[in-house]
């Protein structure tokens, strides 16, 4: 768990480009949307993207974004719970 | 009432999912035949799964249509654009060549269509691909080929502001007009359907596998569709010389930037509420006098919200007849405007108001309910919105011809 | 009657505000240049680095353009934005296209739109007045001071930002300016052959 919160960061930083933050300065449960990282709907679609292509896990409903893209633990809960064998 | 002389509208053109012409169109609004269906345009993984509104008539068989006899076939959305401007100028009966004469055109896609059929064999190898696909691939391409198809020399514009984009390029010509630096100008959009576009609004999750409800409190989504709307605009002095009623004048209009996010509107809609309060200053109309509102109207649940919440704040006890026809045309960007101008246009002239397919519920933060079957009725203002990305929000109103009243 | 009140522009890896040099450094790619333009400008505005191309030389040109004329006491329906170019979005269309062969990309998407980056500048600014992009082979004088004039001469207008901002591959050119209707600032006459003269003037300085 600990080492996919960390390529997590890694690559989300990557993916929404940015740029000004380190994977060091995302808290692993820091709020990802609103008031905590302050990422918008786009933002929650290329994270749809993210997850696809790089662990194969595919979100159907656009809907269930907020709940699982609330923070990077959240995310890596998710991507254990659902990734392919 | 817009700053100087009196503007007209002389005749209409379209082209779209529902019909080929005005009369068609009117008799599908009439009748409630929807456009949308199944993909047949191009190959797609979406073909059975996204719903399209398709013009019924293949690159080739527009070209026969229009009897071009270019050796390169211009790019669909040319095309398209080409059919509904000759009709509108048909209609206006108007010797171009006699006036000052301006081609305003709107377009999102332009030549893309072509660019699409290059690029993936110039993808493999740098060395393939035919070069004169690309030529037309920018917007002002479309317009340019345009303005030679009708013969306009003094004047030639393109806008680009998304799905707003027609709006503001009939703005643009009404502007010129009343201002006197031209006579007559052709305004409107056209943009075709592609991979491009259906590719990429897929990838924003808002389009809807089913047919689209718009202002449904079930919403689901848009459907992309294509065409073409343009009119014909003309100042007093060609009025004069036309001695015969036309179809209606544009009264006012406004334009204004949400400021909120490049492609989710305000919640409140507050770049809507200022683009109609701008149309309604500008047209010194109370908020009573409007007749129908042509909607934006997507599908989309941001959009409707955002716009059913400014017209209920702007409108109050007041809210008029209001539709969405893109539940008959699908969304066809940066052709919409122009598209919907026709339909606000010919709302006036038959003196009827256009169905809001598929609705069933309201949606419990409005409760606004549009209408729903086509209706006769007493119409001489009507309202048209149209919102797009980047913030761009544009409403205009377009009343009765005071010869016609 | 209308005045230009600033000028910025961007080419060959130069950015001036009114004519003087703010940032040029000729030797990187046109991307490491506008990095680098962003934090000589040091500007806190995260949402820069998701910008496309587009985007970004219209904003770091209007941040230039703006440093010594700031509009934050006019309302924000009094401020409106007419911007031109060649080739719309057709970089960043471009790129998109390419990166669609695995799986489309919805951050890049939304730039396929030219006026995305009047878009930016309303969000940045805060700017609520009209908006128009024009698609026209070379910057058109006439065309956008014409439009421009038309929209100060409405009721309560009182700023534009007008212009032209282009980019291809390499290419960039951006010519931007600020159109008021108080007399500040450079405080030129709005006219077409005034605007000619700062844009061609640019080339040769």
């Amino acid at each position: 768990m600990e080492q996919l919160m960390a390529d997590l960061k890694r690559q989300i930083i990557e993916a929404l480009n940015l740029k000004h933050l380190t994977p060091a300065e995302i808290g692993d449960d820091q709020p990802l949307f609103g008031e905590g990282l302050g990422l918008d709907s786009i933002d929650a679609l290329e994270l749809i993207v993210l997850l696809q292509q790089q662990y194969k896990v595919k979100i159907e409903n656009p809907q269930d974004g907020p709940k699982i893209f609330r923070s990077v633990r959240t995310i890596a809960e998710f991507i254990t719970a659902h990734k392919p064998a | 009432m817009v700053r100087g002389q009196q503007v007209y509208v002389a005749g209409v053109g379209v082209i779209s999912a529902i019909g080929h012409t005005a009369g068609e169109t009117l008799h599908a609004l009439q009748q409630g035949t929807s456009g949308i269906g199944r993909l047949t345009l191009f190959p797609s993984a979406y073909q059975d799964t996204l719903p399209v509104g398709e013009v019924s008539l293949s690159n080739e068989a527009l070209t026969e249509r229009l009897d071009l006899r270019a050796h390169a076939v211009p790019p669909r959305t040319a095309l398209l654009g080409m059919v509904a401007a000759r009709q509108a100028v048909d209609q206006a009966g108007i010797a171009l060549a006699a006036w000052r004469c301006g081609l305003i055109s709107a377009t999102t896609v332009g030549g893309m269509d072509r660019t699409e059929s290059f690029f993936p064999a110039f993808l493999e190898d740098p060395g393939a691909g035919h070069l004169r696909d690309l030529v037309h691939h920018a917007c002002g391409n479309v317009t340019e080929l345009m303005a030679e198809d009708l013969g306009i020399h003094n004047f030639i514009s393109t806008i680009n502001t998304a799905c707003s984009s027609s709006v503001n390029a009939i703005m643009y010509g009404t502007r010129l007009i009343a201002q006197g630096m031209l006579d007559v100008v052709v305004a409107g959009g056209a943009d075709a359907l592609t991979k491009f576009t259906l590719n990429g609004f897929n990838s924003l999750k808002i389009l809807d596998s089913a047919p689209c409800r718009p202002f449904d409190a079930g919403r689901n989504g848009l459907n992309l569709g294509e065409g073409a709307g343009y009119v014909v605009l003309v100042s007093e002095r060609v009025r004069q010389q036309l001695q015969r009623p036309l179809l209606a004048t544009v009264a006012g209009f406004g334009n204004t930037n949400d400021a909120y996010h490049q492609t989710a509107s305000s919640p409140e809609g507050r770049g809507s509420y200022a683009a109609m309060t701008g149309a309604l200053t500008m047209a010194g109309l109370p908020v009573e006098a409007i007749d129908y509102i042509n909607l934006h109207g997507t599908g989309t649940v941001n959009n409707d919200l955002s716009e059913s919440t400014a017209i209920q704040r702007l409108f109050g006890e007041h809210v008029p007849a209001v539709s969405s026809t893109k539940a008959f045309t699908g969304h066809t960007l940066g052709a919409s405007g122009g598209i919907e101008a026709v339909f606000s246009v010919l709302a006036l002239t038959e003196q009827c108001i256009f169905p809001n397919l598929r609705f069933e519920q309201a949606m419990p933060e409005t409760g606004i309910v549009p209408q729903r079957t086509f209706a006769r009725a007493a119409v001489r203002h009507v309202m048209s919105n149209s919102f797009g990305f980047g913030g761009n929000c544009s409403s205009i109103i377009f009343s009765t011809s005071p010869a016609r009243a | 009657m209308a005045f230009i009140t600033a000028t910025a522009s961007i080419r060959a890896q130069t950015l001036t505000r009114n004519g003087t040099i703010q940032y040029r450094d000729a030797s990187p790619a046109l991307p490491e240049f506008l990095q680098q333009a962003y934090t000589a400008l040091k500007i806190d505005y995260p949402k820069f680095y998701k910008m496309d191309t587009l985007s970004k030389l219209g904003f770091l040109a209007t941040e230039a353009l703006l440093a010594d004329s700031p509009l934050a006491g006019y309302p924000p329906e009094a401020v409106s934005l007419v911007l031109s170019n060649a080739h719309a979005s057709l970089d960043t269309d471009m790129q998109y296209l390419a990166a669609s062969r695995t799986q489309p990309s919805p951050a890049l998407f939304v730039y396929t739109l030219p006026n995305i980056v009047a878009g930016e500048l309303s969000i940045r600014h805060g700017w609520k007045g009209e908006n128009a992009f024009f698609i026209t082979p070379a910057f058109d004088a006439a065309q956008v001071a014409g439009y421009v004039a038309l929209i100060l001469a409405q009721p309560g207008a009182q700023a534009c930002v007008a212009g032209w901002v282009d980019v291809m591959g390499g290419h960039h050119d951006v010519f931007l300016y600020l159109a008021e209707n108080t007399r500040r600032g450079l405080a030129l006459a709005h006219t077409a052959e005034q605007l000619k003269t700062l844009y061609t003037g640019l080339w040769n300085s």
